[in-house]
């Protein structure tokens, strides 16, 4: 017969295991946590750097340190099970889960709730047209990173690197440490888009030059790179005729962006949001679709595992909770819609109950910003409102609204920086 | 003379042609074998050309191009199913978009009945739209119910195959360098990989057709590169574009920018058509222009192009003759042949162009037909075509199946293993992506290229440094360890 | 003297920050820094540069060919191209554990090289 669990959860990254643990705490007696990869712990295991998991576990930890933790937090639980070198192939609206390994075989598994946390994906060299030929040593950057700190091979000699937000930053590091010459990391906008210190010590500490408003036009070579051309960009991001260089290199690496990994959560009919390119969630992380969850960077791109981890535990204890039949549905619904300089805001959609509860709201920017105010507001009211000394598109903006601020919204509420009057 | 191989017939180039060839020889009694300088099949102009079976009417009557291609288009259609080709025939639209060019469809579709092309017709503005709702320009159009498009690198891979299940040989990596000449008769042709000792020679080697005739002392022709760019549209375009091929009128050099569906239902636009010099044999870079020349003619038909779902841009290659039709059959040197100059509608007519060179070489030997030809291939399905019960089976029987390498395509590690192992099988990374479709989707190999290359390097039994992209020198990875890159 | 400038990464403002140097180099006082961190940051950023190091080592006999691994604490900048040169030659085997001390005291610096993960031993 059909296995049945109380929380399916699709992904055995951060946000599946944080999701798992966050589900047993809450009184989830069955759990299923399926992962494609090898071991658990997703993408973190190639980021061999630190900078993890001082807001989570109030500790700096590398990425596999990260990973080895959430691990922890799983391991030995006789109400968890995970299973790793096992894709699933379809999760259907009545819960359903089909998915194949080679140990197990194909196999169907019942949920009464199902998590999605599939993370995120590259972006590639199609997704942004360079022109010139197809040869071997273009790579995306984590793909490279894969090579380089899990199975001992390097991506090539000569390196640069397209995109500098902080992937590509460490990147530069990490090729830089192996012994390979970073020629230049190229930047489309006219800002980084990495942290400072990263720029710091990833970059300046090996000499590296960084090209703001610069883009790659060709990529030279026919059977392996051989070198770019690269052009200046006017304020439209088109590359200005007669500011063309050559550089030298026998790889490139693009670190020019995430997208959610929403396939499954397509098929499944979960509606996605335009700009995060996630699952349009309510503040439990419910989608649209009764008993279906989603979390970490599946519903929107982080730049901080904690978050992932943070937003994946709200997941866990809702998903839980209905299993158990505990969740409140007498709810009023109130839409969160992101204006004025907030590109975007998880959740897009409250399901607020009579007794009113907390939540937290995160966001992005669009452009970078100093000294403003962050304003919620329902109709004219302003719910609540944050000052910040700076405000960057790379760095999420996490808020949390009290249950008594949360009492007072109704309908619709905005999110956006207030207008300065001069 | 010291040789690796005796053989009665070698042909030059693994493209549609050349396994085309070696299929249609496979037939008969004889030894016969083919030599294809790249690790793979296919990669030269088979790889990247509109991939149409055109239905016939646009070449003069008369010439070779009319003939081979309604004869091929029809050859098509009868060994689709034993081969398991993936053709799918659309049928095919002329769009004339000025009254003046009207003229020009009658013009075609005389063309078309002369040389043998069943089903033609003139179809009006309303009838146009009815099919295709996006070529709102149209004034009229040509039907040619017979046209259809097609995947030619698993065409040329299942002509291959299906000559090496009847005993034809495939050998890559193998380069000619030159012939040896006995009595004035092609007796030796030299390879990178040693001498072949063989009767008779078959040309069929593209854009350097002519580098290889001339090495053999067979100066009667000469071959120049035509470049097309091309612009792929995501599968999720396909209604803001067309369901079908359609044309625009066609002008002297070519048939102009079209606006195509593909077997995999993505769509595409282009070629333009750049004549290059000798220089620009191995030039499939895209450029800016480029991209704007068909993106200018790609509106005339279809004037809201969905620019933001194009996917990718590639250019490949036609080998133009100075003879202005193919260049097949017997040459003026004893023992070789050419097919040759097979620019437009090569593709199509390859079977015939195949059937046109076994008969010139039946006029210099006596063949005999086999018996036990076998003409069907083993049909494999994609695991993610499969039904539930179907891949529970295959999961069973073989573990590797349960093992989904490429996420975005749902490939498994048992089908790239086959794809490895099948005769002409992969050995490079887009060997594998063409023959599985690991690595094509939207993360383009992010996730699956590194292993992709570790399964080629376990199954190669070479080194992860060792395995290839496509070429010769496109190696991907180092070793991280290795001593040179400790400085 | 001399100035140099510097972007503080000690929060997300990143400050720009103007520091004066001596005839020596050594530092004499920074302008441009919002906060005491900043000043702080820069004095030690100019004197004594510190840097944290990551970096991956050869294991046998387990899952990966490769075990990651992380200093204990900072190591003074200059020293971390040489402690990675010594750190490609250590081999390790399976079984390790999340903290194991792969080197101690790395090249008389003081400083542990330790196992970011744990990795168990495949047969």
């Amino acid at each position: 017969m059909m296995e049945t669990y109380d929380v399916v959860i699709v992904g055995g990254g951060p946000g599946g295991l944080s999701a798992a643990f966050s589900a047993w705490q809450n009184g989830a007696k069955k759990i299923l946590v399926i992962e494609r990869d090898r071991e658990l712990g997703g993408i973190l295991q190639q980021c061999i750097h630190n900078g993890f998991g001082l807001h989570h576990f109030k500790e700096e930890l590398t990425g596999p340190g990260y990973a080895a933790r959430c691990i922890e937090l799983v391991k030995d639980k006789p109400e968890i099970t995970t299973l790793v070198d096992t894709m699933v192939l379809e999760v259907r609206p009545d819960k359903t889960v089909v998915a194949v390994s080679p140990e197990k075989g194909l196999f169907t598994v019942q949920g009464k709730t199902v998590i999605l946390t599939m993370g995120c994906r590259e972006r590639t060299r199609g997704a942004i047209r360079i022109p010139g030929e197809r040869p071997a040593g273009v790579f995306t950057a984590g793909a490279a990173q894969r090579m380089v700190n899990m199975e001992g091979y390097l991506p090539g000699k000569k390196i640069v690197i397209l995109g500098s937000g902080d992937i590509g930053l460490i990147m530069a590091r990490r090729m830089s440490l192996e012994g390979c010459k970073v020629q230049a990391v190229l930047e489309i906008c006219p800002f980084s888009n990495g942290l400072t210190r990263n720029i710091v010590q990833c970059l300046d500490d090996f000499s590296i030059p960084l090209y703001l408003s610069h883009t790659i036009v060709k990529i030279k070579g026919r059977d392996r790179v051989e070198g770019v051309t690269v052009a200046k960009v006017d304020d439209k991001m088109r590359p200005i005729p007669g500011t063309e260089f050559d550089i030298d290199c026998d790889t490139l690496l693009l670190s020019v962006g995430l997208i959610p990994e929403n396939e499954l959560s397509t098929m499944l009919g979960v509606e996605l949001a335009p700009l995060t390119n996630g699952p349009r969630v309510d503040q439990h992380r419910q989608t649209n679709l009764p008993g279906v969850y989603a979390a970490g960077n599946v519903v929107h791109v982080h730049d901080l595992v904690d978050f992932v981890s943070d937003e994946a535990e709200i997941a866990g204890k809702f998903a839980a909770l209905e299993a158990q039949g505990k969740l409140d549905t007498d709810t009023r619904t109130v839409e969160v819609r992101a204006v004025n300089g907030v590109r975007t805001c998880v959740p897009q959609v409250l399901h607020l109950p009579e007794a009113n509860e907390s939540f937290r709201l995160f966001m992005r920017v669009g452009a970078p910003a100093r000294k403003v105010t962050l304003e919620v507001k329902c109709g004219d009211e302003v719910v609540l409102s944050r000052m910040l000394p700076v405000v960057k598109p790379s760095e999420m903006i996490a808020l949390d609204i009290p249950a008594e601020k949360a009492a007072l919204m109704h309908d619709e509420i905005t999110v956006g920086l207030k207008v300065k009057e001069d | 003379m010291k040789f690796f191989r005796e053989t009665d017939v070698v042909v030059i180039g693994g493209g549609i042609v050349g396994t085309a060839i070696l299929r249609e020889l496979s037939k008969y009694d004889l030894r016969c074998l083919l030599v294809e300088k790249e690790p793979d099949l296919a990669i030269g102009t088979t790889k990247a050309n509109s991939a149409i079976c055109h239905a016939g009417f646009d070449a003069p009557t008369g010439s070779l191009k009319a003939s081979t291609n309604v004869r091929g288009n029809a050859l098509y259609h009868e060994i689709q199913d034993e081969l398991g080709l993936d053709i799918k025939w659309c049928g095919s639209l002329v769009v004339a978009t000025e009254e003046e060019q009207v003229a020009q469809l009658e013009e075609l579709l005389e063309r078309g009945k002369a040389n043998g092309v069943p089903g033609l017709k003139i179809l009006s503005r309303e009838e146009v739209l009815e099919q295709e709702s996006n070529l709102t320009n149209a004034v009229a159009a040509l039907w040619a119910p017979t046209a259809g498009v097609m995947w030619p690198f698993g065409c040329a891979l299942k002509f291959a195959q299906c000559a090496v299940q009847n005993g034809a040989q495939v050998i890559r990596d193998c380069e000619v360098t030159g012939f040896v000449k006995e009595d004035g008769a092609i007796d030796l042709v030299n390879t990178t990989k040693g001498a072949i000792k063989t009767r008779f020679v078959i040309n069929a080697a593209g854009v350097y057709a002519d580098v290889v005739a001339r090495m053999a002392g067979d100066e009667s022709f000469s071959i120049h590169p035509r470049k097309g760019e091309y612009i792929l549209f995501d599968k999720m375009a396909a209604a803001d574009l067309v369901w079908g091929i359609v044309f625009p009128c066609p002008t002297k050099k070519s048939k102009g920018i079209l606006v195509c569906t593909t077997t995999h239902g993505n769509t595409f636009i282009g070629p333009n058509a750049q004549d290059l010099d000798d220089e620009g044999r191995e030039d499939t870079s895209v450029s800016t222009p480029g991209m704007d020349e068909i993106i200018a003619g790609a509106r005339k038909l279809v004037p809201n192009l969905p620019m933001g779902a194009a996917i990718t841009q590639f250019s490949g290659l036609r080998a133009v003759s100075d003879t202005g039709d193919f260049v097949l059959g017997a040459s003026p040197v004893k023992g070789f042949f050419n097919a040759a100059g097979t620019q437009s509608p090569g593709l199509t007519a390859a079977p015939a162009i195949a059937e046109v060179l076994v008969e010139a070489i039946g006029k210099e030997m006596h063949l005999t037909r086999k018996t036990n030809f076998k003409a069907a291939l083993p049909h494999k399905k994609a695991f993610n075509k499969m039904s539930l019960s179907e891949k529970t089976a295959v999961v069973a029987e073989d573990s590797q199946y349960g093992r989904v390498i490429c996420r975005c395509e749902t490939v498994t590690e048992g089908e790239i293993v086959d794809a490895i192992r099948e005769p002409v099988g992969a050995r490079t990374l887009d060997g594998v992506k063409r023959r599985t479709r690991a690595g094509m989707g939207r993360c383009q190999g992010g996730f699956c290229g590194p292993r992709v290359t570790q399964i080629l390097a376990r199954e190669l039994q070479i080194p992860v440094p060792e395995v290839l992209k496509e070429r010769q020198d496109s190696h991907m990875y180092y070793e991280k360890f290795a001593p040179e890159v400790d400085k | 003297m001399e100035t140099k400038v510097m972007n503080c990464i000690m929060c997300p403002l990143g400050c720009e920050m103007t520091v004066t140097l001596d005839d020596q180099g050594r530092f004499l006082s920074v302008t441009g820094n919002t906060c005491p961190r900043g000043a702080k940051y820069a004095e030690n950023e100019i004197t004594a540069p510190k840097r944290m190091l990551t970096t991956t080592v050869r294991i046998h006999g387990g899952l990966l060919p490769l075990l990651p691994v992380v200093s204990a604490d900072v190591l003074p900048k200059e020293k971390v191209a040489d402690c990675v040169a010594y750190l490609r030659t250590v081999e390790v085997n399976a079984p390790i554990a999340t903290g194991d001390v792969v080197v101690e005291n790395i090249l008389g610096l003081g400083v542990n090289i330790v196992a970011s993960r744990g990795m168990e031993s495949l047969s």
